[in-house]
């Protein structure tokens, strides 16, 4: 017990908020989204040139401005949605349905690793090594990809089990080391974030991982048969199937098992989850591990995605990271989690159109995520802003005197 | 605790209103302002020159590469070309900006959607995605720059013999080292980048044949292919540290090749006093002109000029999927003027650059690099 007494006074903040966040009701979610969106909306036409323009003769000709101001935010929203739900432009009705298709196949890694670290959350663990358990899988699922050549279906089982393992060895480390040492498991995963992203670069200085004859750090294409099969020539492929799966799996474990029960408990209170005699040294490697498998299966949507991509220092993207907050978005549950991938996957497809159509630059999305984020994680705030009547007050008052509570109990124990 | 959460909650919705309230004052107060000004063409006089448009309907687009178009070095300079197309030719420009490589195909099939008549994809990261999008495409034009591995009917390839004009900035640097050492690192070990080390390298190694003096190079060790590296193209305080680093051990020219990294560099060097950079893509004197005093010379890469004739030959109906290879012989490559330092390097090395440039145009000295456009 003594080892982990040093990080004992964040502990109970953390787990606050997290509870925080996940317990925010649905409409706190709705008008947050509503809120990024009007301040997306500010931030497009003040970076917009005939906005710039028209206001400065604002007053000798306001309609002007008004027109610009309506083009500049109307034009980039409408891009938006045409990018990433439907395009209502198209010739035909497939292709105006393939937006749609774009942010399925974009929501793909986020759900894979939106539920990973939705799992952890649940037991009390932030993991943050996201970016780097991708990473390993992407090493591992790549490798197997463009090494072997194994007929079509075997492939692409092979790649996915070796994304699984790859990420699951990524996830597992730090596991261990929380349960053996009591090593804080932020500190751990950002750092073997740091150590994934230096050993992919190292990998790909190696001959056997690049194109035969090229100089360039970048792999050779995994085998055609590796490859997700597509649905209708669209983006589409059994990789959302794959993460489907993956979310009423996460549900199956986590409602149904044993398992699924003890990392609950453990995340509720780990003291109490261990004097009613669970293991919670076991539990903290599987959920870490299981986790790290999960964020290693991210990794076969760009790589067996099509199109596919080759391995590469940025495979991983921003993924780790935006599958915190879409695991935050979605209450840490796997619906939540697979309706939030989805938004992200549609911001994320659209802001691609939005970007080549009106030229607002894609940083948008980054700030309309990141606002959704900040006011989830900040009920008063939406509250004060939509003035509504704060419900979690009473609740607020008991948890607090179970906290105090608390407190004077780990005193007590210390 | 009960009051307590009251207050808090009270003095958070306070503070909001409040917040709300000053924030529409100022804002209300700026429109005000700034929104006095006439409208043009009702009192105010119109001063912009007509602009040029003899292809109203060419839509010309451009995907960079993770650098960013603001990355002072490669991905500029192509858009660059892409704006004075947009002046001179009145077409029509649109762009795309990649953060990482996920973005590349998912760019690529948003700029599809516009129905551009040539697409522009920055640096060799984007040689995959844009094959698999010509190949899917074959009516649709593109251009790759800094990349040659794509032969596709529809696909040309604009690259650059960097190595040569490197070799003249590297004879330059060990002219005007009054230390003996010179010294060069990269950003991320690329060949687009190392092929500028390699040439920098053999350019020392001929100022040391043709005056027996034996100028050393820190950074770069052309036979093993190793050398120096900060590991990306953002950090510049890894810039500064290494710099300093090469200028405790004597060197007093330093050529970065890690774009914005670069600038620490200069930082390190305007720090020391005596040391000069060698600037590369750019000429340094010009993009960067706080640090202009210290430019030696740079190695200049004409993308703006490339993407421009690209851009005028096929509106013109004249696309080809031929490689362009920029070289010192038609200045798609070359060294930028001394400015500063035209008075502090001796006329004798000049002379002998004028001389080596001459000799490379017509093949009778070869510098080679195993990054060379093959």
């Amino acid at each position: 017990m003594t080892d982990i007494a040093p990080t004992a006074p964040q502990a109970p903040n953390w787990r606050a908020t997290f509870r925080k966040i996940t317990n925010s009701s649905a409409v706190t979610v709705v008008l947050a989204i509503v809120v990024a969106l009007v301040v997306g909306a500010i931030l497009i036409a003040a970076a917009d040139e005939d906005v710039q323009r028209t206001v400065t003769y604002l007053f000798a000709q306001p309609g002007d401005f008004f027109v610009a101001l309506g083009q500049s935010i109307g034009g980039a929203y409408a891009a938006l949605f045409q990018g990433a739900v439907v395009n209502f432009g198209a010739s035909s009705s497939g292709a105006a349905l393939l937006p749609l298709a774009r942010t399925v196949a974009n929501s793909v890694p986020l759900i894979f690793a939106g539920l990973a670290l939705g799992m952890g959350f649940r037991a009390g663990l932030f993991n943050i090594g996201g970016q780097g358990q991708i990473m390993l899988g992407a090493v591992f699922c790549s490798y197997l990809g463009f090494a072997l050549h194994l007929p079509v279906g075997l492939h692409v089982i092979v790649c996915v089990l070796g994304a699984f393992v790859g990420g699951a060895i990524w996830g597992f480390v730090p596991g261990i080391l929380k349960a053996t040492t009591g090593a804080n498991e932020v500190i751990v995963t950002i750092m073997l974030n740091s150590i994934a992203g230096f050993l992919l670069g190292f990998l790909l200085t190696l001959q056997s991982f690049r194109v035969p004859g090229s100089n360039n750090p970048i792999s050779p294409m995994v085998d055609a048969n590796a490859l997700y099969p597509t649905f209708f020539g669209t983006p589409v492929s059994v990789g959302f199937v794959l993460a489907i799966a993956a979310a009423v799996g996460v549900w199956w474990l986590m409602e149904r098992s044993t398992l699924g029960f003890r990392i609950k408990a453990v995340g509720a209170n780990k003291d109490a989850a261990l004097t009613s005699g669970m293991n919670v040294r076991t539990t903290y490697i599987w959920v870490m591990t299981i986790g790290g498998g999960l964020c290693g299966l991210a990794a076969t949507a760009p790589l067996l995605g099509t199109p596919s991509q080759a391995l590469s220092v940025d495979i991983a993207s921003t993924f780790g990271f935006d599958a915190i907050t879409v695991a935050l978005l979605g209450r840490s549950k796997p619906l939540g989690t697979v309706l939030a991938g989805l938004l992200f996957g549609g911001l994320r497809a659209g802001g691609y159109m939005m970007q080549a159509g009106t030229g607002v630059p894609i940083d948008i999305i980054l700030v309309l995520q990141s606002v959704i984020v900040l006011l989830i994680a900040a009920p008063p705030l939406v509250k004060a802003i939509f003035r509504l009547p704060d419900p979690s007050r009473r609740h607020k008052v008991r948890r607090a005197r179970g906290m105090k509570a608390s407190v004077a109990r780990s005193e007590v124990t210390a | 605790m009960v009051t307590l959460g009251h207050t808090e909650t009270n003095m958070i919705g306070f503070t909001v209103k409040k917040l709300a309230t000053s924030a529409i004052i100022v804002a209300a107060a700026a429109v005000a302002l700034s929104g006095c000004g006439a409208a043009p063409g009702t009192g105010g006089t119109n001063t912009t020159a007509p602009a040029a448009t003899q292809y109203p309907d060419f839509l010309a687009c451009m995907i960079s590469d993770a650098g960013g178009f603001d990355d002072r070095s490669f991905n500029q300079s192509g858009w660059e070309g892409m704006t004075r197309a947009e002046k001179e030719l009145g077409i029509k420009v649109k762009k795309a900006e990649s953060k990482d490589s996920t973005d590349y195909a998912n760019n690529l099939a948003s700029m599809q959607d516009q129905k551009c008549d040539i697409t522009f994809t920055v640096g060799y990261n984007l040689s995959d995605a844009t094959k698999a999008q010509a190949t899917k495409f074959p009516d649709t034009k593109f251009a790759i720059l800094d990349d040659n591995q794509i032969s596709l009917p529809n696909v040309k390839s604009l690259i650059f013999k960097t190595s040569d004009a490197a070799f003249l900035a590297g004879y330059a640097a060990a002219g005007y080292s009054k230390t003996g050492t010179v010294a060069t690192f990269g950003g991320i070990k690329l060949p687009t980048v190392t092929i500028f080390m390699d040439g920098f390298v053999d350019g020392v190694a001929q100022y040391n044949k043709d005056f027996s003096k034996s100028i050393k190079v820190l950074g770069w060790d052309k036979e093993k292919q190793d050398g120096s590296f900060t590991g990306d193209f953002d950090d510049q305080t890894k810039g500064q540290n290494l710099s300093n680093n090469f200028i405790s051990q004597g060197a007093d020219v330093i050529m970065p090749v890690a774009g914005p990294v670069g600038a620490g560099a200069s930082a390190a060097a305007k720090a020391a006093g005596n040391v000069a950079i060698v600037w590369v893509d750019a000429d340094g004197y010009e993009s960067s002109p706080q640090f202009k005093d210290l430019f030696l010379t740079s190695v200049v890469k004409q993308m703006s000029v490339t993407v421009y004739d690209t851009i005028l030959a096929t509106a013109q109906g004249k696309y080809s999927n031929t490689t362009y290879v920029g070289t010192l012989a038609n200045d798609g490559v070359g060294i930028a003027p001394y400015h500063d330092y035209e008075s502090k390097l001796s006329k004798d090395v000049q002379d002998k650059i004028t001389d080596l440039k001459k000799q490379i145009v017509d093949g009778k000295l070869k510098v080679t690099s195993p990054s060379d456009p093959q």
